[in-house]
C-alpha cells in the first residue's frame, strides 16, 4: 500500500511521549490536570487507533486480492512481497544509515488489532488509575510512556526499533509495580518480571545482531536476491526476510546445525517468556497481582502479546526452518501452560493470583495456536489476543473495583457482593463466559479455530527425537489441553459463586458501595468488544489472515 | 613531517593553548577576586572549557583525507609529537566536557567551591587528558599520563583535614606511580627494541620485518603496557585502587577521575593497539595496515585475547561485588570497573571489526562521560544536603527532590543500557562489534552481566522511588549552576540515545579511519 502523507503511528507513540513530559512538568499540586492530560492522550491514542483500525479493514479485500496475486505469480521474494502488500500508514526516515537502522513504522493485519487492543487498555487504564493520590503526576506520566513503549513494538518494521520499544517498556513498567504496586509482594515481583523479561529479550537482541551480519554478509556475496538499490547490511524485518527466503540463515554455524536450527529457540522462547510460555511464565502471577489495577490490566492485556507477537514476528516469521524444527516440541510447553495454568488457577485463593494464573494459561493456547502452523490456527491464536487482550483487561478492572472497596481479596472472606455491585458482577460473568469459550462471545472464536488447527496439524507435523518419530500427537494434545477449558469453567464458576454470591457480610462491609459512572464506563467499554467479535469475527478475521499468510507463506505452508 | 608551518600546526593542540591560557586566567582570579566572589571562578572555568570544546569542534575539524601527500606521517604536527584526528577529537571533546561539568558541580560543595587552585588543578588534569588523546609518541604519552595523574593526586588528597580524603590521596598515588613504572618500563622495552620514539615509526620498524630475533620481547613490552593501562582504566585484575580512592576522593574529583582519566586511556589504548601493534586493516576494501607477524606469530591475537579475558574478569567482578555494596560511591565504583569491562569488549573485537569497534568505542565513553558524571551531579547535591553517602539513605528522594530523583534515573538507566538513554546504544554498538568479530560468546557474558548490571543500578531506582525517609517534606536546595550542569548532562544523555546518535556515530566511525590514513 501506498505511504500516508499523515503520520498517524507516529503521531500514536509521542501524543503519550509529549503527554508524559508536560506532566512531569505540572506542579505537584496540579493532579487533576495530570489527570486530564492522560486521558486526553490515551483517547486521542484510542481515537487514532480505531482510524487505523477501520481504514485497514475498509482496505483488507484490495490486500487479499493483491496478496493472492503475488502468492499466483510466485516469483522469488514472493513472500516478503506479501508481508509488504499488507502493510499500511508506512512511515520511513533514516535513523543510523551507516548501520541499516531506520526508524521504519507501519502496520499490518496482526498488527491493527494490537493497536487498537493497547488503545482500549490504554484509556481504561488511566480510568482505573483515577484515584490514585500518591504522586499522580509520576503515575500517569510513566503510564503513558509505557503505553508509547507498547505501541512502538506493534507498529514497527524494523528490528532495531522494535528493541528499542521493547527495552523502553520495561522500565516504566518497573517503576509503576515497584511504586504503586500491592505493598507485600511489589519490590520482589517487579523485579522478578523485569529481570526475567529483559533476560529473555537481550539474548534475542544477540539473536537479532547476529541475523543482521548473517544476512549482510549473504547479500554481500550474494547481491542479487537484494532489491534494486537496497543496502546489503539492515534491520528492516523485510530485508531479513528476504535473507531468510533466499536462505542466509541455513548455513551451518555450529558443526552441522543450521543458523536457524540454533537461533530460533533463543529468539522464539526470548521473546515469549514475555507472553508467560512455561517454564518461563513463572514472573507473570506475581507481577500481576503486585501491580496496580491499571498496571496488570495494560500488562496481562497488552504486554503478554507483545511477547507473543514479537515471538511470532523475530521468531517464526523470520527462522521458519527453524520454526519447523522446534514448535513441534515447544507445543508441549504450551499444553503445560494451558492445563497447569488452569490447575493453580483453581487452587488459588487470592483473587487476582486466579486471575493471574488464567492468564498464564490463556496465553498458553496463542502461542498452541502459532505451533499449529496452518492458517486456522494462527488466526484462532491472533484472534486470542485481541479476546484475551479485553477479557482480562475487564477481569482485573473488576478485581480491583472489588479490592478498593473490601480491602481484600480473600475468596473465603468475600460473597455477595452482586447485590452491591451488580455492574461488576455482571461484566465479571460476562469475561467468564468468555474465557470458557461459551459461543457468541469472543472466546469461542478464537479458542475453536486454535483446536480446529491442531486437529489439521495433527496429519503432518511430526517430531524427530533420536530415531524415533512421534506423529499424530497434536490430536492427543488438543483433547488434554480441552480439559484446560473445565477447568477454566470450574475455577470461573468457583471465584463467581465466592465473590458475588452466597451471603454478604453488611457489617464487615459495610461502606462497601455501588461503582462510580467512570468504572461502569471501564466496564461497558472492556466488555462490548467481547460480544461484537464473538458475534461477528468477520471485523477481525480476514485481516488476520492478511497477517498471517506471508507468515505461512514462509513456512512453506499454502494457506 | 615536511616543512614546519605554524599556523596549520595550530589546530591540532588547540585545546591544550586553551587550557593554558585557562590555567593563567583562573589563577589571577584566585588571586584578586575576594572571597565573597569566588564562587564565580567555577562559572568562569566552566564556560572556559565549554568555550574552548566549542572552538575546538567548530573551527578546526580535522582534515585527514587531505593528508598532503606525506603517508604515514600525515596528521602528525610539532614534530610528530601530536597527531590531529578524529579520533583524538573525540575524546579531547569528552575530557573537555567532563572537565567543565566537574567545575559546575563543585561550586556549592564546602571546602572546594571557593578554592581557585581546585579549578587550576582540574583544569591542568584535562590539559593532561587532552595531550594523552592526541599523543603520537612515547614522550608525549608519558608527559600526557603524568600531566593527568599527578593533578589527580593532589585532587585526590584534595581535603586535607579528612582522613578518607589523605588516604585515598595516597593509595591513588602508591598504585598509580606503580603502574605508571610498569606503563614506562614497557615503553621503554619498546624504544629498546626499535630504536624510535614516535608511535607511527614503532609501527613501521615492527611491520618492515627488520625486527627478527623473536616474538617473545615484543609480547613483554606489550604485556607490561596493558597492565599499565589496566591500572588507568580500572579493569580488573588491576582495579584494586578504585573502590577505595572512589570511595575517599572528595566526590567531585570522583566524578572528574572516573570518567576524565578512563576516557583519556582508553584513547591511548586504542591508538597503541591499532597503530603500534596493528592488525591488518581493510575498510572498503582497500588494505591500510597489513598486520604485524613476527616469525610468524600473529602478534594481534595475543592482545585480543587479553582484552578479551580482561573483559570478561572486569565486568563480571565489577558487577557481581557491585550488588553488595552499600555506599553509593563504592557502588558506583564497582560499576565503573564493569563499565571499563565493557568498553574492553569492543577493544577486543577492534581487530576483526575495527571500524565499528572504534566508534562503538568512541561512543560508548562519550555517553559513559555524561551519564557517570550526572549520577555524580546528583550524589553531590545530596551528600552535600544530608552528609551522607549511603543508598538507603536516598530513600524518598522522589518525594523530596522528583527532578533529582528524575535526573539520577536517567543516569542510572544510561549506565544500565535502557532507552531511551544513551546507554542502550553505547551497549548495542559494543556488542554488535563483538558479534561482528564473531565473538558471540563473549557478547552473550556481557548481555548477562548488562541484567546484573541492571539489578543494582534499578535497585537504587527503587530506593528513590518506592523507599520513605523522615526528611521528605526538606526539598533539597540547587542553585543554578548545579541546575545548569544537570540539565545539560540529562539532555545530553537523551540526545545521544535519540536524535544524536547517527551524527555521533558517523563522526566516531570517521574516527577508526582518521587513524589509517
Amino acid at each position: 500500500m501506498e505511504a500516508t502523507a499523515f503520520p498517524v503511528l507516529s503521531l500514536i507513540i509521542f501524543v503519550p511521549i509529549i503527554a508524559a513530559v508536560l506532566i512531569l512538568f505540572l506542579n505537584r499540586e496540579q493532579s487533576d490536570l495530570a489527570r486530564g492530560i492522560a486521558i486526553t492522550a490515551a483517547s486521542v491514542c484510542f481515537a487514532l487507533s480505531l482510524f487505523v483500525y477501520l481504514n485497514y479493514n475498509s482496505n483488507v479485500d484490495a490486500i487479499v486480492a493483491n496478496q493472492e496475486l503475488i502468492q499466483q505469480a510466485g516469483e522469488p521474494g514472493a513472500s516478503t512481497d506479501m508481508f509488504q502488500a499488507a502493510v499500511a500508514f508506512e512511515e520511513r526516515v533514516d535513523w543510523i544509515p551507516s548501520l541499516g537502522i531506520s526508524y521504519h513504522l507501519g502496520v499490518d493485519g496482526l498488527a491493527v488489532p494490537m493497536v487498537l487492543l493497547t488503545g482500549m487498555v490504554a484509556v481504561a487504564g488511566v480510568l482505573v488509575s483515577w484515584k490514585i493520590e500518591d504522586r499522580t503526576r509520576d503515575f500517569m506520566a510513566f503510564f503513558l510512556l509505557l503505553v508509547a513503549g507498547v505501541y512502538g513494538v506493534f507498529v514497527s518494521l524494523d528490528l532495531f526499533v522494535l528493541f528499542f520499544f521493547y527495552e523502553l517498556a520495561i522500565f516504566p513498567m518497573y517503576l509503576l509495580i515497584a511504586t504503586w504496586g500491592w505493598v507485600k509482594l511489589r519490590e520482589y515481583a517487579a523485579m522478578k518480571l523485569t529481570l526475567y523479561i529483559l533476560i529473555g529479550s537481550v539474548i534475542a537482541l544477540v539473536g537479532v545482531i547476529a541475523m543482521y551480519f548473517t544476512a549482510g554478509r549473504f547479500f554481500t556475496e550474494n547481491p542479487q536476491f537484494l532489491p534494486q538499490g537496497a543496502s546489503a547490511y539492515s534491520f528492516a524485518i523485510a530485508h531479513m526476510m528476504r535473507a531468510a527466503e533466499a536462505g542466509a540463515f541455513h548455513i551451518p554455524v555450529l558443526g552441522s546445525i543450521s543458523f536457524e536450527h540454533l537461533w530460533f529457540p533463543f529468539i522464539f522462547l526470548g521473546f515469549a517468556v514475555l507472553a508467560g510460555v512455561f517454564p518461563f511464565h513463572n514472573w507473570s502471577p506475581d507481577g500481576h497481582v503486585a501491580a496496580p489495577t491499571a498496571v496488570s490490566m495494560i500488562h496481562a492485556g497488552v504486554l503478554m502479546k507483545l511477547g507473543a507477537f514479537a515471538a511470532l514476528r523475530v521468531g517464526v516469521q523470520l527462522l521458519p526452518e527453524g520454526a519447523h524444527v522446534h514448535l513441534p516440541w515447544i507445543v508441549f510447553l504450551t499444553l503445560i501452560n494451558v492445563v497447569y495454568g488452569a490447575f493453580i488457577a483453581f487452587r488459588q485463593r487470592d483473587f487476582k493470583y486466579v486471575i493471574g494464573f488464567s492468564s498464564v494459561s490463556h496465553m498458553g493456547l496463542v502461542s498452541m495456536g502459532f505451533a499449529t502452523m496452518n492458517i486456522v490456527g494462527m488466526t484462532g491464536a491472533g484472534l486470542q489476543m485481541f479476546s484475551h487482550g479485553a477479557m482480562t483487561a475487564l477481569f482485573f478492572g473488576c478485581v480491583g473495583m472489588v479490592y478498593d472497596r473490601a480491602h481484600t481479596r480473600d475468596l473465603p472472606s468475600l460473597g455477595g457482593f452482586a447485590k452491591v455491585m451488580p455492574w461488576v458482577a455482571f461484566a465479571f460473568i460476562l469475561g467468564g463466559l468468555t474465557s470458557m469459550g461459551m459461543p457468541g462471545l469472543s472466546g469461542f472464536v478464537a479458542e475453536y479455530p486454535i483446536f480446529a488447527g491442531m486437529w489439521q496439524a495433527s496429519e503432518h507435523i511430526t517430531l524427530q527425537i533420536g530415531g524415533f518419530t512421534l506423529s499424530n500427537y497434536y490430536s492427543i494434545i488438543v483433547v488434554i489441553a480441552a480439559l484446560g477449558i473445565v477447568l477454566t469453567a470450574a475455577y470461573v464458576l468457583r471465584v463467581t459463586q465466592q465473590v458475588f454470591f452466597g451471603k454478604f457480610d453488611s457489617v464487615k462491609y459495610a461502606d462497601v458501595g455501588d461503582i462510580t459512572a467512570r468504572e461502569r464506563f471501564v466496564l461497558i467499554f472492556l466488555g462490548t468488544p467481547l460480544v461484537i467479535l464473538g458475534v461477528a469475527p468477520f471485523v477481525m478475521a480476514p485481516m488476520l489472515e492478511t497477517g498471517f499468510k506471508p507468515v505461512l507463506a514462509m513456512l512453506g505452508v499454502g494457506a | 613531517m615536511g616543512e614546519f608551518n605554524f599556523l596549520q600546526s595550530l589546530p591540532a593542540i588547540a585545546p591544550e593553548i586553551g587550557l593554558t591560557i585557562m590555567a593563567i586566567v583562573v589563577l589571577f582570579l584566585d588571586l584578586y577576586l575576594p572571597e565573597s566572589q569566588r564562587r564565580n571562578i567555577a562559572i568562569v572555568t566552566a564556560v572556559g572549557l565549554f568555550a574552548t570544546a566549542l572552538l575546538y569542534l567548530l573551527l578546526w575539524f580535522p582534515t585527514p583525507t587531505e593528508p598532503e601527500g606525506l603517508g604515514a606521517m600525515a596528521g602528525l604536527y610539532w614534530g610528530g609529537m601530536v597527531r590531529h584526528d578524529t579520533l583524538a577529537q573525540i575524546f579531547k571533546t569528552m575530557v573537555l566536557c567532563a572537565g567543565a561539568l566537574t567545575a559546575l558541580m563543585t561550586i556549592d560543595v564546602r571546602g572546594l567551591g571557593r578554592k581557585g587552585e581546585f579549578y587550576l588543578i582540574v583544569i591542568v588534569a584535562t590539559l593532561g587528558g587532552c595531550l594523552i588523546a592526541g599523543a603520537s609518541d612515547l614522550i608525549m604519552v608519558f608527559l600526557g599520563l603524568e600531566t593527568l595523574t599527578i593533578p589527580l593526586y593532589i585532587l585526590a588528597a584534595f581535603r586535607r583535614d579528612d582522613k578518607r580524603s589523605a588516604e585515598s590521596g595516597m593509595k591513588y598515588f602508591l598504585f598509580g606511580s606503580f603502574a605508571s613504572a610498569i606503563l614506562l618500563y614497557g615503553l621503554s622495552l619498546l624504544y629498546g627494541f626499535t630504536g624510535q620514539t614516535s608511535l607511527q615509526g614503532i609501527a613501521a620498524y615492527l611491520g618492515s620485518d627488520a625486527f627478527t630475533a623473536n616474538a617473545f620481547p615484543v609480547l613483554v613490552a606489550m604485556t607490561l603496557i596493558v597492565v599499565g593501562f589496566g591500572f588507568k582504566i580500572s579493569a580488573a585484575p588491576f582495579h584494586f585502587w578504585t573502590p577505595d580512592v572512589y570511595e575517599g576522593a572528595p566526590t567531585p574529583v570522583t566524578a572528574f577521575l572516573s570518567v576524565a582519566s578512563k576516557a583519556a586511556s582508553f584513547a591511548l589504548l586504542v591508538r597503541f593497539f591499532l597503530l603500534v601493534f596493528p592488525v591488518e586493516v581493510v575498510i572498503d576494501n582497500q588494505v591500510l595496515s597489513s598486520g604485524l607477524v613476527i616469525n610468524g606469530q600473529a602478534i594481534p591475537d595475543f592482545w585480543v585475547n587479553l582484552a578479551a579475558v580482561m573483559a570478561v574478569i572486569s565486568m563480571t567482578l565489577g558487577n557481581v561485588v557491585a550488588l553488595a555494596q552499600r555506599n553509593i560511591k563504592r557502588l558506583l565504583a564497582y560499576s565503573s570497573i564493569a563499565q571499563a569491562g565493557y568498553v574492553l569488549m569492543g577493544v577486543a573485537a577492534l581487530k576483526a571489526a575495527p571500524e565499528t569497534g572504534v566508534a562503538a568505542i568512541g561512543f560508548y565513553m562519550l555517553m559513559y562521560t555524561f551519564s557517570n558524571l550526572l549520577a555524580f551531579a546528583v550524589i553531590i547535591l545530596f551528600t552535600e544536603a544530608t552528609g551522607s553517602e549511603t543508598i538507603a539513605d536516598l530513600g524518598g528522594l522522589s518525594r523530596r527532590s522528583p527532578w533529582l530523583s528524575l535526573m539520577m534515573t536517567i543516569s542510572l538507566l544510561s549506565l544500565g543500557g535502557v532507552p531511551p538513554a544513551a546507554g542502550f546504544f553505547g551497549k548495542f554498538f559494543l556488542f554488535q562489534a563483538a558479534v561482528e568479530a564473531n565473538m558471540v560468546w563473549l557478547a552473550i557474558i556481557a548481555v548477562i552481566n548488562a541484567i546484573i548490571g541492571l539489578y543494582y543500578y534499578l535497585s537504587i531506582v527503587k530506593v528513590m522511588y518506592v523507599d520513605h525517609s523522615p526528611y521528605e517534606e526538606n526539598e533539597i536546595a540547587v542553585s543554578r549552576p548545579v541546575a545548569w550542569a544537570l540539565g545539560l548532562a540529562a539532555i545530553a544523555v537523551i540526545v545521544l540515545g535519540t536524535f544524536a546518535v547517527q551524527p555521533v556515530f558517523d563522526w566516531a566511525l570517521r574516527s577508526a579511519a582518521s587513524l589509517f590514513v
